[in-house]
């Protein structure tokens, strides 16, 4: 039984989703959760076509479900989980009825969603954005895990929580240690054995305490905590939640610098811009996918002219900062933090070439990878702390729908376009239609509309003019946009940077609106 | 900022700056056992698992066997009938890439009836369709000594115009065997978009989309997985079409080099192929674990944007 939640993997995840299919010919159920009957919806067995926002009554009230029907996997709460008591009488309170009121979905389909996963001999949740872009998005994900462990659904073959990952290194990028609180490896920067470990081999001091993420810089830069800014390869003055906020944050700075392959709306913002090569064409290195595979990118194509490569340019910068770290090598680097980051240790280049990639843990070169984590839970006697159940209640999304707002705005990707489409739009995609306000023809009805019509969006942050177009995916009170033309469609003048604290991702799905004739 | 703080509590949480202790190395639920199954190829013993085919035991005695409709990572059709053998005690000659192993099977792969058998299809083939953009063909034609103009002038039965009728790709039926591989891969065995299917029948037959329209109507989703599979250059990507209608397209001047898409996190392994320093097409291993040979439209063509030349967004 597969459960995918708040994704559009058909569209967003092609080649994950061809998987996915075979599982379904194979005879797996699969069960779609998203408030648009998406083209990966109309493969489920059902859709539960909840209200943006109401993930975590849903999830609880499928918890409740499953202990009330007996389907609790007892032995392994019992050996493996802390917490399961608190759990249960927290979850109580989510009678089916209750969900039905918060999410909009049919009691009778949770019910059947809820047994489908706890019955199902291996079932595995996969998410992306759907949950993930709200406040309380680390909250959602947590809901998500207490049904895993609720069935032990969790560290066996076939079974998991799997975050399908939107970048092709956004994995990578967390392993290396771009987050605030790890070092490479994900070992945690305020232990001072580990930090002393990376000390020693660097022969620099670290600083004892974790940094700020990336909306914590954009709060810092309010407060001018922050003045200066390096952004490689992202585009926040498009991709920023509540852009004219953005925008105004970023002009506030006093020194920007862009390292990017285009002129991108905030390279237009910048001091000094560095361009860039193409990571996956025209340099050497590794990436890391969703399922934690190491692989090595090559240079297919050498770089336009002028153009260089990051790390070329990364280590010009330090020698004239006054490091002089030599020829950048990437395998010399890669094998520098082998040693360094235990879970790589064993993924030398040779390797990952013979083996066409290899995921982690990967300790030396006898190991073979791991296809997927938290085995451990199913030891016996348990090795490890337990895993722990936690108490998430619902929670609305921020920006509140009322008279003046009465529209559900949400927000996502479609098949053939990227991010702020800096790389997709420059090629010509066949599929690739003038953005637009996807509404539901009720809506269109109601608001006496025509397809391709202008029409002013407006939210309680910007406002702008789109044209409509009808979209049967959508229900009645529900619209959406795309990320990915900001030169057509500003969408993010719209969006709200309510930020969850410990994730630092803003709630790009859940916008309020108004719709008004222009 | 409007955000209220959000609730959760996780209970007895293990502590995030201790490292969690390795736990033991996940195994995948064993493969159910195959009995081996041995038989004679050519007066030469082999053993191969219950399950496979003639082809695979004759790959496993080094015997290249020539095919067109085959590939692994789609199910067999059966339609070329190039790949056949000969099967002590059947009527008929059988299909190599189908047919499952039976104990003691005795089998001629190059009998004088297999020749002639395979000469003719390749004839009947290679005086029907255009077979310019088909090297292995070609040498298949060589090796059992095909002479296609024996039927008549060549090529001319099932001559049409080229279709162009989007940016990315060149569909041109006149180089079409039916092989089928395309309608699988856009089907069942891969991207399940059902865009394509064999339309009419007996010598009508051809591939068509919905309604015979023009594939920007149709369900098409430009994954290219059809061009992937296609046996004959009957599908193209435009780039290729463009350089090979300028006289600039060079093969022996190109070289693959294997990188991953900078997309979505699925990890593709991205085949590029490059000739003088531009990207002219990508492709992926068909043996490869995550792809299996197929991409979507943005690992496909997406890779534009490493080039020098502007292109229009909307294809204007």
């Amino acid at each position: 039984m597969i459960l995918l939640w708040g994704s559009n993997a058909r569209e967003t995840h092609p080649i994950f989703f061809h998987h996915l299919l075979k599982g379904i010919r194979n005879g797996a159920e699969l069960y779609v959760v998203d408030p648009r009957r998406t083209s990966s919806a109309q493969w489920a067995n059902l859709w539960l076509g909840l209200d943006v926002g109401s993930d975590i009554s849903l999830a609880n009230a499928m918890g409740r479900e499953i202990i009330v029907a007996g389907l609790a996997n007892e032995k392994f709460i019992q050996n493996a989980t802390s917490g399961f008591e608190a759990y249960k009488a927290h979850v109580e309170k989510y009678t089916l009825e209750r969900a039905e009121r918060e999410t909009g979905v049919p009691a009778e389909a949770i019910r059947r969603m809820a047994h489908a996963y706890g019955s199902a001999p291996r079932s595995q949740i996969c998410w992306t954005l759907g949950i993930t872009e709200h406040h309380d998005a680390v909250d959602n994900v947590v809901a998500l895990i207490n049904l895993a462990l609720l069935t032990g659904h969790v560290g066996r073959y076939g079974s998991g929580v799997n975050p399908l990952r939107g970048q092709n290194n956004v994995q990578g990028g967390g392993d290396m240690g771009a987050i605030p609180d790890r070092l490479t490896g994900f070992q945690h920067v305020e232990n001072d054995q580990l930090r002393a470990k990376f000390e020693q081999a660097w022969g620099v001091k670290i600083q004892p305490k974790r940094g700020w993420h990336l909306s914590d810089m954009f709060e810092a830069m309010e407060h001018g905590d922050l003045t200066m800014l390096y952004v490689l390869g992202e585009n926040p003055a498009d991709s920023e939640a509540d852009r004219h906020r953005a925008l105004k944050r970023l002009g506030g700075l006093e020194f920007l610098v862009v390292q990017d392959l285009f002129y991108t709306s905030t390279a237009e913002l910048a001091d000094v811009v560095l361009p860039a090569a193409a990571g996956a064409f025209e340099s050497e290195g590794t990436v890391t996918s969703s399922e934690r595979r190491v692989q090595r990118v090559r240079r297919t194509v050498p770089p336009p002219a002028g153009v260089r490569d990051d790390l070329e340019i990364i280590f010009d910068l330090a020698r004239r900062l006054g490091h002089d770290w030599g020829t950048p090598d990437p395998e010399a680097i890669w094998n520098e933090l082998r040693p360094l980051s235990p879970m790589h240790g064993g993924m030398s280049y040779r390797r990952l070439e013979e083996m066409g990639g290899i995921q982690w843990p990967c300790y030396d070169e006898s190991h073979p990878g791991e296809m997927f984590l938290h085995g451990r839970l199913w030891s016996e006697p348990l090795i490890g702390p337990r895993a722990p159940f936690s108490v998430v209640e619902f929670e609305p999304p921020v920006d509140q729908l009322d008279e003046q707002y009465p529209i559900r705005l949400t927000t996502g990707r479609r098949l053939d376009d990227y991010n702020t489409g800096v790389q997709t739009r420059k090629y010509a995609s066949p599929l690739r239609r003038k953005e637009a306000l996807d509404v539901s023809p009720e809506d269109g009805q109601f608001y006496k509309l025509r397809e391709g019509e202008k029409v002013r969006v407006t939210s309680r942050r910007g406002s702008l003019v789109a044209p409509v177009r009808f979209d049967s995916a959508l229900r009645p009170g529900l619209a959406f946009l795309s990320v990915h033309a900001h030169d057509q469609i500003a969408t993010n003048e719209l969006t709200i940077d309510a930020v969850d604290p410990k994730s630092g991702t803003s709630e790009f799905k859940a916008t309020a609106i108004r719709i008004e004739k222009v | 900022m409007t955000q209220s703080p959000n609730n959760s509590q996780p209970l007895d949480a293990p502590r995030p700056t201790i490292p969690l202790p390795r736990g033991p190395v996940p195994q995948a639920p064993p493969e159910r056992e195959r009995r081996s199954i041995e038989i004679k190829i050519d007066g030469e013993s082999v053993a191969v698992a219950e399950g496979s085919t003639i082809l695979d035991a004759a790959k496993k005695l080094g015997i290249d066997t020539p095919t067109l409709c085959f590939l692994e990572s789609l199910s067999p059709v059966n339609v070329c009938r190039v790949c056949v053998v000969e099967l002590e005690g059947a009527r008929t000659l059988v299909p190599a890439c189908s047919r499952k192993v039976e104990p003691n099977m005795s089998i001629r792969t190059d009998s004088e009836r297999v020749r002639l058998s395979r000469r003719l299809v390749l004839e009947f083939l290679a005086s029907s369709v255009d077979l310019s953009t088909a090297p292995a063909v070609h040498a298949y034609m060589d090796r059992y000594d095909a002479h296609p103009e024996r039927f008549g002038s060549a090529r001319a039965t099932v001559a049409q115009p080229v279709i162009i009728d989007n940016e990315l790709y060149v569909r041109d039926y006149s180089k079409c065997v039916l092989c089928y591989k395309c309608v699988e891969a856009c089907g069942v065995d891969a991207q399940n978009t059902f865009a394509i299917a064999v339309a009419g029948r007996g010598f009508s037959a051809h591939i068509a989309t919905e309604f015979d329209v023009p594939l920007p109507d149709s369900a098409c989703v430009y994954c290219g997985n059809c061009i992937g599979v296609c046996p004959t250059g009957a599908l193209m990507f435009k780039v290729e079409y463009d350089m090979r209608q300028a006289g600039t397209w060079n093969e022996s001047r190109q070289t693959q080099t294997d990188t991953i898409c900078p997309y979505c996190g699925v990890g593709c392994d991205l085949t590029v192929h490059q000739q003088e320093g531009q990207i002219v097409g990508v492709t992926s291993p068909v043996d490869h674990s995550v792809t299996h040979g197929n991409l979507c439209i943005k690992g496909r063509f997406g890779w534009q944007f490493v080039q020098i030349q502007p292109v229009d967004p909307d294809g204007k």
